[in-house]
């Protein structure tokens, strides 16, 4: 075995590791913690492939980005875990079971005899190979569309995300700061200078005796 | 690396949708307040714009821009005039069904069109990458559109439950994805085409890339075993949602099966055939025999739509050109059909009292004859009841099977369609002769409305009358003429 095998064999045995531990902690939070690591063990089974664009964007947009959000959303999130984990350990056999057998059948289409380095034999490249530049230029060219279509696909998902969280509640309901409002207001617009008589109140002679009888 | 500039004039009906809904989607913001109605209207005329593009510049060949990724042909453009005629009756429906709910808000109408959107990317699409963006956009606007009713503990029910099967669909058919550039090396359609004739394929791992293809497009289709979803999401859907869902996607969706598996896969057809005669023969009874139990019209026609996606399929499984035809036919007039159906129940829906079990409609002709005669037409047109367009395409598709040699499969759906029929005519039966629990006559419905229910279920029967130029179109576009 030599030393690329090894450190591959590695990375490959944490992330699916991690993977495993993903989808049976029972905080949240440490399961997003095992998905950086995730994460990361996979971007660097990437970097050892030779996609070290795709490797470095895996940590700097899925491990900073992506998971810091969503550490956050699940923190914010008052998640009931005892409710969510019913049923896991009675559909645990037979989850197990058939994820056997489907590995097993996997494993027979993408084991080495169809995938292996002798069909896929690792490309080498000269010094002045730029890893990036032969992503860049198909994306931008070739893919052009595609590239247009996901651009299409976010701008659904956040028109989708705000038409379901936005809630037009009219003034009435809620409160709302009107700046604007604030400053333009003046003292007579909130004062009102009422004029009211003086009253004298007149004496009440019985209510006296009345107070005084009670003592 | 020169980078030629793509010829754009063959996507512009795309590029002229999205500038439109990109628009609208500001424009909402300003009208919002001030002039509620002008985003449906807005969304309308987009619709007439985009349609009268693809016709202006009706493809006759074959035309391929975008380094191979974009596709305009016949199927294409008559598949997209297809899905716009249907849109601009879902939006109909829809806006008076939100209008009713106290639901309106311009977004709906703004994510319809990103959905319609997906639908032209899906019909176009001639790689993997652009297939699979186009499911998604289209997927995903359907997910926020069933979602929009919040405080309807069903629709977000229904909403999450397609989100979440949708999410496992769409992961299998990716997975087959790469595998299958893994098989041929190559994400083009021709490509693959190509390099399948060549010989040089790994069997195996073509045939395992196959089953998860198929699997995510019976996913999506709502095929048997796959199907546990469709009775759910329809049922918890705001009806106008379900309109939405079962008509126009279904076209998209028949795009997607004659995209991957026709202009693709044509040579490993040995191999997905038995998949689809499977997926067929299961449909066609589990839509068949369930629907009879169903109380609830919505579930009733959700289960009728799995009995109708099996009819197509078993088209397709006849694994030829005219049984690409049949299907095409097929799916087209059941999209007409869900929109006239869905349609009338959003007609016939109050607030508070949403014509849903099949029980609402006892004695409907005596409350609204004309409504009862329109609901007659669209259950014997989906029953297969002869003059109507219904009969005519259930001939095509089981033509498609026998002259492919699946006579047992052709048997199986004359069965299924006879057993169907009982539960079309019981709808029929609560109508006409069952005594109505209310006996006052229904509200009138607005003159539009009225309109669209009679023109979209009249046109049942007048295509069914005159069922030859649909029907050429549909084996036309296929590059066939028409045989019967």
């Amino acid at each position: 075995m030599s030393f690329e095998q090894l450190v591959f064999y590695a990375f490959a045995a944490i992330a699916a590791f991690a993977g495993l531990m993903v989808i049976t902690v029972r905080n949240p939070v440490k399961a997003a913690l095992w998905l950086v690591l995730a994460f990361v063990s996979t971007a660097a089974v990437w970097i050892l492939a030779e996609a070290e664009f795709l490797g470095l964007v895996l940590i700097l947009v899925y491990v900073g980005a992506v998971l810091v959000l969503f550490l956050f959303v699940v923190m914010m999130l008052d998640i009931n875990l005892a409710e969510m984990k019913e049923g896991f350990t009675r559909y645990l056999p037979i989850g197990v079971l058939v994820s056997l057998v489907v590995f097993g059948l996997i494993y027979m289409v993408v084991g080495p005899e169809h995938f292996g380095l002798e069909q896929f034999k690792p490309t080498e490249h000269g010094p002045d190979y730029s890893n990036t530049k032969e992503i860049a230029v198909p994306l931008y060219t070739q893919h052009a569309y595609a590239f247009v279509l996901a651009a299409v696909l976010l701008l659904v998902g956040i028109v989708a995300a705000i038409a379901l969280t936005l809630r037009r509640r009219p003034p009435s309901e809620a409160l709302y700061q009107d700046i604007d409002a604030q400053v333009r207001v003046r003292a007579e617009d909130r004062l009102t200078m009422v004029k009211i008589p003086a009253e004298v109140e007149p004496d009440l002679p019985e209510n006296k005796e009345e107070e005084e009888g009670a003592k | 690396m020169t980078f030629e500039i793509p010829n754009l004039s063959l996507a512009l009906p795309e590029i002229v949708l999205l500038t439109l809904t990109s628009l609208l989607l500001v424009a909402d913001t300003f009208w919002s307040r001030t002039c509620r109605d002008c985003t449906y209207w807005a969304t309308q005329i987009t619709l007439l714009i985009v349609g009268w593009l693809v016709f202006s510049d009706f493809a006759t060949q074959t035309q391929v821009t975008f380094d191979g990724s974009f596709v305009r042909d016949t199927l294409s453009d008559v598949l997209k005039l297809f899905i716009v005629v249907v849109s601009i009756g879902i939006f109909l429906f829809s806006r008076e069904y939100l209008l009713q709910h106290k639901a309106y808000h311009g977004e709906f109408f703004v994510l319809g069109l990103f959905g319609v959107l997906g639908m032209f990317v899906m019909v176009s699409a001639y790689n993997l990458i652009t297939l699979y963006l186009g499911l998604e956009i289209m997927s995903l606007a359907l997910y926020a559109m069933i979602a929009m009713q919040r405080h309807s503990d069903r629709a977000s029910e229904a909403a999450m439950k397609y989100f979440v099967l949708g999410a496992l669909a769409t992961g299998m058919m990716l997975y087959g994805m790469s595998m299958l550039y893994g098989a041929t090396g190559t994400l083009e359609l021709t490509g693959i085409a190509q390099k399948l004739a060549s010989g040089e394929v790994d069997n195996t791992v073509l045939a395992f890339a196959l089953v998860f293809i198929v699997i995510g497009l019976a996913f999506k289709l709502g095929a048997v075993p796959f199907h546990m979803w469709v009775p759910d999401v329809y049922h918890g859907a705001p009806t106008a949602m379900t309109l939405y869902l079962a008509s126009a996607p279904k076209i998209a969706a028949f795009a997607m099966l004659y995209r991957l598996l026709w202009d693709g896969l044509q040579l490993a057809l040995p191999d997905w055939q038995g998949m689809l005669v499977i997926l067929a023969a299961l449909s066609m009874v589990v839509g068949s025999v369930v629907a009879i139990a169903q109380t609830n019209l919505k579930r009733m026609l959700a289960y009728s739509g799995i009995g109708h996606v099996g009819f197509v399929l078993m088209g397709v499984a006849a694994g030829d050109a005219e049984g690409f035809a049949s299907a095409m036919f097929y799916i087209v007039v059941y999209a007409i059909t869900s929109v006239a159906a869905f349609g009338l129940m959003i007609s016939l829906a109050r607030a508070g009292m949403e014509f849903e079990e099949i029980d609402d409609y006892r004695g409907l002709n005596d409350r609204n004859p004309w409504l009862a005669l329109m609901m007659l037409f669209v259950m014997f047109s989906m029953a297969g009841v002869p003059p109507f367009i219904g009969f005519f395409v259930k001939v095509a598709v089981i033509e498609a099977a026998v002259n492919a040699g699946l006579v047992w499969l052709a048997v199986l759906a004359v069965v299924m369609a006879v057993v169907s029929a009982f539960y079309y005519l019981r709808v029929v039966k609560v109508m006409y002769f069952d005594k109505p629990a209310e006996t006052s006559r229904l509200e009138p419905i607005s003159t539009q409305l009225g309109l669209a229910v009679s023109l979209s279920a009249s046109v049942l029967l007048l295509f069914g009358l005159f069922p030859g130029w649909i029907m050429e179109l549909c084996y036309r576009s296929l590059g066939l003429s028409v045989v019967a």
